[in-house]
């Protein structure tokens, strides 16, 4: 397996606080990689990181070897990355069509087509309301739109921040079960949540965040059975 | 038929406010700050088009296109050089440069060309049947309402058909969304500006066709009035610019005819606080339809 992201302790401030504090992690093709950690742990500010709409002050991204620090967001989806951002952020103005043809921009239009018959494929309901307003959709049809948004682009590496956030548990298998089948079908998953067990029932390995540093790494199932998560993630006794 | 051409000359004023009002409404819509010197881009429109009609003596089919391509540019430099720097700041700092920009232009058009106001010669003739101009109906009337119609509905399909058209939507909803798609969002505000300001160009020479004293201030207060339009349709909203320039012209012109020509801007001001008290979004704006 080769390292297709490789984040080597970067530091992110917003303003004088400084959010991540030397944070290192890898990402291996054909992954499933998640970072889980409490609330304001840092989790999301390092995918926005990796993703270039934060720039670190110090330390190195690679994405395929090449460094993409600096490189501005708009560019990034270019090299291959897309990010499926925390709140979901559909356009609730557009339709589901114009979300998933925007998700798509990064591409040549003949390839639309076939990735919108693809998307629709994978979400079925997303077909059932491609005319309707985004914003008339449930939470759960939301979720599903910006993940098919974000897999307009192709993508080598798919980040997903808090795709559980608001949705009820049966909604939260689906999701889940739809990262499982997108990470069979090829693509290599960045995943950030907070609900830790379902994370690392999907994830192959895990990063543990805490106040901005990397506490634990290891394999999913490893975590899920360590004490101080279960304890501290889990809410296991 | 007196109330007839009165009408006429409403709907005229009111294509040229609504062509102005589209610019201020695109801009608002995707940048979300008010360019209050889009009124002055307006009377630099009309002096480019002036010069290349008065001094160079070319037609109105180059002149016309030559003030366009003048404004485009002109709008893309002031969005670069004074509002760019801003877009991380409070919308007041951007407000207030708007105001600066605005008096920039109008001082260095007076610098340029003084203040003595110049004589444009309408850049629209053609001879109408007597039957139609016994009825107030005016060759530059005719034109100033096509040319607003065309521009709609070219804007509208713009907006939702064409991939930068369906980008600018994006970048006014969510710019940080837009910008994990791909879009160039800088890029995007600058596209919108260029077409903000050639519109403004259109504007202005339509405007000093028909009335034809042109000066450093003559932009400024059918900005106003284009902005005020701009409010009453619904903000962001480009059927609401075209609606609400239309009205608002023919509510000044009836009002002059009819009340009073002193009151007619008090008038005109009186029906926007009223149609904004009872629809705060303007007549199109939109309720943005959320379910979470």
């Amino acid at each position: 397996m080769s390292s297709l992201l490789k984040v080597d302790n970067i530091h992110v401030y917003y303003g004088s606080i400084h959010a991540i504090k030397g944070v290192s992690f890898e990402v291996n093709e054909g992954e499933v990689v998640t970072l889980i950690g409490a609330n304001g742990a840092g989790k999301s500010t390092t995918l926005n990181t990796v993703a270039g709409l934060l720039k670190p002050k110090s330390g190195t991204i690679e994405f395929e070897g090449k460094s993409i620090v600096g490189v501005p967001a708009y560019k990034t989806v270019f090299h291959g990355m897309a990010l499926c951002p925390e709140g979901r952020r559909i356009f609730l103005q557009m339709t589901v069509q114009e979300n998933l043809e925007m998700g798509g921009y990064s591409r040549p239009n003949s390839e639309i087509e076939a990735s919108l018959a693809n998307v629709y494929e994978r979400f079925p309901r997303l077909k059932e309301r491609y005319k309707q307003v985004a914003g008339t959709l449930s939470g759960g049809e939301q979720q599903m739109l910006a993940m098919g948004r974000a897999l307009m682009s192709k993508p080598k590496l798919l980040m997903l921040d808090e795709p559980s956030m608001g949705l009820a548990p049966i909604l939260v298998e689906q999701i889940f079960d739809i990262v499982k089948e997108l990470n069979e079908a090829g693509t290599t998953i960045l995943l950030v949540e907070q609900n830790a067990r379902m994370a690392l029932s999907v994830a192959h390995r895990a990063y543990v965040l805490e106040t901005g540093t990397i506490s634990m790494t290891g394999d999913a199932h490893e975590l899920a059975e360590d004490d101080r998560v279960r304890k501290a993630y889990l809410g296991e006794s | 038929m007196v109330f007839f051409s009165y009408l006429i000359s409403g709907i005229s004023l009111g294509s040229v406010y609504a062509i102005i009002a589209l610019g201020y409404t695109m801009v608002y819509g995707i940048a979300k700050m008010l360019n209050f010197a889009h009124g002055d881009v307006i009377m630099v429109g009309g002096y480019v088009c002036y010069c290349a009609l008065s001094y160079l003596h070319l037609p109105a089919i180059v002149s016309v296109p030559l003030a366009m391509i003048a404004c485009t540019v002109l709008g893309v430099v002031i969005e670069g050089l004074a509002y760019r720097p801003l877009r991380q700041a409070g919308s007041l700092a951007v407000l207030i440069t708007a105001i600066g920009v605005s008096y920039f232009l109008q001082n260095g058009a007076q610098l340029i060309w003084s203040a003595t106001p110049k004589n444009f010669a309408s850049v629209v003739h053609f001879d109408l049947p007597s039957s139609l101009t016994s009825l107030g109906l005016s060759s530059e009337a005719i034109v100033t309402v096509g040319a607003c119609i065309v521009i709609m509905i070219a804007l509208t399909t713009f907006v939702n058909k064409t991939k930068l058209g369906k980008a600018m939507r994006c970048c006014s909803e969510d710019k940080g969304a837009a910008q994990i798609m791909g879009i160039n969002v800088n890029r995007t505000i600058s596209m919108t500006f260029a077409i903000g300001s050639a519109l403004a160009a259109v504007a202005g020479v339509l405007l000093c066709s028909a009335y034809p004293t042109l000066q450093p201030t003559t932009g400024s207060m059918p900005g106003i009035k284009a902005f005020t339009a701009a409010v009453f349709g619904g903000i962001g909203s480009i059927p609401g610019a075209f609606l609400g320039g239309l009205l608002l012209g023919v509510i000044e012109a009836m009002a002059k005819a009819y009340i009073s020509t002193n009151l007619a801007n008090t008038i005109v001001f009186a029906v926007l606080i009223i149609v904004l008290l009872v629809r705060p979004t303007g007549l199109l704006g939109k309720y943005a339809p959320e379910k979470v």
